[in-house]
């Protein structure tokens, strides 16, 4: 061992000892940092080994991916048989709309998000005028996939399905269920004893049935509490039970964003001399909406996630589709596949809209930590 | 014209007459709804009455937990479905609970390849539909799994096909009485130790193993009685008789998917609740705790989880209630619950729309608000007391 000799101030920076820095480092902390945390690792490793082994080989190397049943499916290979799924991708993606008119459903996704992206994100370049075009956007939908204007053909509801109704039914009821949810949530809060006694009635009835008996309130029962010979479409009937189910649910969130307000905020309202109105759009919803981001975009998610339950009232939704699928007895018995398949469709959009929900939470924070 | 202003001025007397002019709409919306239903069912030569309730139904339930043949009334049939609902969601939450507890544990291991693992289970799962997660399990179960006669065999006594799984079912016999009596001696035992050791705790420091204890009596107890009553118990082990298992519980394919589904589904959303929880608590608490001494075990149990449990429980809670809204989608399978029986097959054989879906709903309704008000009382009680 030499010693050196250092003048005071001089000593060199040397670097850290080796293995906790680095790509060892991190192993070492955060798989190998005790005897048990090792066992968890070496665990850990064999399941991702097994799981990996098997499900890749079954979804894709021992797939088969275009046959005409699922015997000849079995005949070629016995990983799973995505050929129900390939024979009838447009069934899963437009359902039964005709196929000469689909470029109308084409042209609304896509201009649906030219729609969305001013509102979702804030800092977009020309926003102002894309919000023009967000506002006008349900109307030009509504005309281009039902038709019946300009020239287009008419499209029965009958004939949506597939994941576009999905689309229509969620995004539908999240736009509507916003600002009901928003009443709700006000009306629950007022002062006045008859307003609030009416939202908690109708917030703790929608809240306390599960949907699916509301849906066949829809299916079966709504027209007998309109005018004799009233009849307007089931698509109609489960898009406003949807929507008066999820907004029951965002009025509560909101009610937790808006008790989290600090007493000092109305108290600084008053003193300014603003009245309800202004308070509320000025001091409460501003900050209340801020606060309960996550709590909508779950109800959000929700709300998307149980549009497949009108597969149980007869709608052809991509369950719906699936089931038919499944019924042919040339695919008889590939369940697993057709769900899974719809499965994913479902975990990229909820995953997408969760994963924007924590980016606009992280944006949104303004507490300087 | 200055009174009428004044009136609309006065704060108080405003108040009034919007909540008039409110209650004015909302009659003259119920009385429009009702006078359209009286119409629409004089049109149709339709009453209410609930006198259907009481006319034999007609129809079979696959699995049922009081007796019941389809002669019985479809108001029995309706208690059929209410305790299959019952039964579903309790094997739901509790699968649920152990699952959801587990994986939100070991989301926040240190080790980082485990708090993967079960980060993208979670995200999995929670991302779709439950409607689906049911379908899948009962497609599993049904196409996957062998015939009875070629049923997966675990250890001669358990065996799972696709017409259910099958389990040995323990038969009572002559002499349990006395186990029944040993174990009620070590509950009340246990629970006057624990009682005991506490206080004494409390007065003088002095720490029992109380669990230990507890538990060693728990199960020594009843064991000692079994072994000197002769073993009253034995096991009826399910036999292949022609195309089905004989003897033993069945648990019917549908059950199964059902409970799998809600519990792996519900137990990714209570997994995420209990990761909450413990992170709520403040990193002080934990730092205080490391400093004073405990050791790890301790400052869990001592510290973290009691402070955590307050965060945990209420959306716990309301996880439950969702799990057992969500069985209701067992119509989807098959499986006959509430919404099978009575707003399902009974539904359509007598047309009573109307008094089925509101006996159906008030059902569920008084479940939820009797749970919320639970709720609402447990929130009181641990709320922290500001001083």
């Amino acid at each position: 061992m030499s010693t050196e000799m250092y003048k005071p101030g001089s000593y060199p920076n040397l670097p850290p000892p080796p293995g906790t820095v680095g790509f060892y480092g991190w192993i070492r902390n955060n798989l190998f940092s005790s005897i048990s945390n090792t066992l968890l690792t070496i665990v850990s490793v064999v399941l991702v080994y097994y799981l990996i082994d098997g499900i890749i080989g079954w979804f894709f190397f021992d797939a088969v991916f275009d046959a005409d049943s699922k015997i000849e499916c079995r005949k070629i290979n016995d990983g799973a048989c995505w050929a129900v799924i390939t024979r009838r991708v447009g069934q899963f993606v437009y359902g039964f709309y005709p196929e000469a008119e689909r470029w109308r459903i084409d042209i609304s996704f896509l201009t649906m998000f030219i729609a969305f992206a001013p509102l979702l994100y804030p800092d977009l370049p020309k926003r102002k005028w894309l919000l023009w075009f967000s506002g006008i956007f349900p109307f030009f939908a509504f005309i281009l996939i039902n038709g019946g204007f300009f020239g287009l053909a008419k499209i029965e509801y009958s004939l949506f399905g597939g994941f576009m109704l999905t689309v229509i039914l969620g995004v539908t009821g999240i736009v509507c269920s916003l600002p009901i949810g928003i009443l709700l949530a006000l009306g629950r809060q007022s002062k006045l004893t008859v307003v609030r006694t009416l939202s908690i009635c109708f917030i703790e009835f929608m809240r306390g049935v599960p949907l699916i008996t509301l849906l066949f309130v829809a299916s079966s029962m709504l027209n007998y509490f309109m005018p004799p010979g009233t009849n307007f479409s089931i698509l109609v009937r489960v898009i406003i039970m949807f929507t008066f189910f999820s907004a029951a649910y965002i009025a509560e969130v909101i009610r937790g964003g808006i008790q989290a307000i600090p007493k000092g905020q109305y108290e600084a309202a008053d003193a300014l001399g603003m009245n309800y109105w202004q308070t509320t759009r000025f001091i409460t919803l501003p900050q209340a909406l801020k606060i309960s981001i996550p709590g909508i975009m779950n109800t959000f998610i929700g709300l998307y996630k149980d549009t497949t339950l009108v597969v149980v009232i007869g709608l052809l939704d991509p369950l719906g589709i699936g089931r038919a699928a499944l019924a042919d007895t040339k695919w008889n018995g590939l369940s697993t596949e057709t769900y899974l398949f719809v499965a994913l469709f479902f975990f990229v959009s909820c995953f997408a809209m969760s994963r924007y929900s924590l980016w606009l939470e992280n944006k949104l924070n303004t507490d300087h930590k | 014209m200055s009174f009428l202003s004044n009136i609309w001025r006065n704060e108080k007397s405003r108040e009034i007459i919007v909540q008039i002019f409110v209650l004015l709409c909302i009659g003259w919306f119920l009385s429009w709804l009702i006078s359209n239903v009286d119409a629409n069912f004089k049109a149709l030569g339709k009453d209410i009455s609930f006198e259907f309730l009481f006319i034999p139904a007609g129809y079979d339930i696959n699995q049922y937990l009081i007796d019941y043949n389809n002669r019985d009334s479809h108001l029995r049939a309706g208690i059929v479905g209410l305790l299959n609902t019952g039964l579903v969601a309790v094997f739901g939450i509790i699968l649920a609970t152990v699952l959801g507890i587990s994986l939100g544990i070991i989301r926040l291991s240190k080790n980082w390849l485990a708090s993967k693992i079960a980060y993208w289970y979670i995200e999995f799962t929670r991302n779709v539909p439950i409607l689906l997660h049911i379908l899948l399990w009962h497609g599993i179960i049904i196409n996957t799994l062998p015939h009875p006669r070629k049923a997966l065999n675990l250890a001669d006594v358990t065996f799972l096909s696709n017409r259910g799984f099958y389990i040995p079912k323990p038969l009572t016999e002559n002499g349990i009485e006395l186990v029944y009596l040993f174990l009620v001696i070590a509950i009340i035992f246990s629970v006057l130790f624990f009682k005991y050791a506490k206080k004494k705790q409390d007065l003088t420091g002095v720490q029992y193993p109380v669990f230990w204890i507890n538990f060693f009596v728990l199960i020594s107890l009843p064991l000692i009685a079994f072994v000197i009553s002769g073993m009253p118990i034995s096991l009826e082990i399910p036999a292949l008789k022609g195309f089905n298992f004989r003897g033993g519980m069945h648990m019917s394919p549908e059950l199964a998917a059902l409970t799998f589904a809600l519990g792996i589904y519900t137990a990714a959303f209570i997994a995420e609740i209990v990761r909450a929880g413990i992170l709520a608590v403040d990193k002080g608490q934990r730092e205080a705790a490391e400093s004073i001494g405990l050791k790890s075990s301790k400052v869990m149990k001592l510290v973290i989880l009691p402070q955590a449990r307050r965060v945990i429980i209420p959306p716990l809670t309301s996880q439950y209630l969702n799990l057992t809204k969500n069985s209701s989608l067992a119509i989807a399978i098959g499986y006959m619950d509430l919404v099978a029986t009575l707003g399902g097959i009974s539904l359509n054989q007598t047309g009573r729309e109307m008094e089925t879906m509101v006996i159906v709903m008030l059902i569920y309704l008084s479940v939820s608000l009797s749970i919320s008000a639970f709720m609402n009382w447990y929130n009181n009680k641990v709320k922290l007391v500001g001083r």
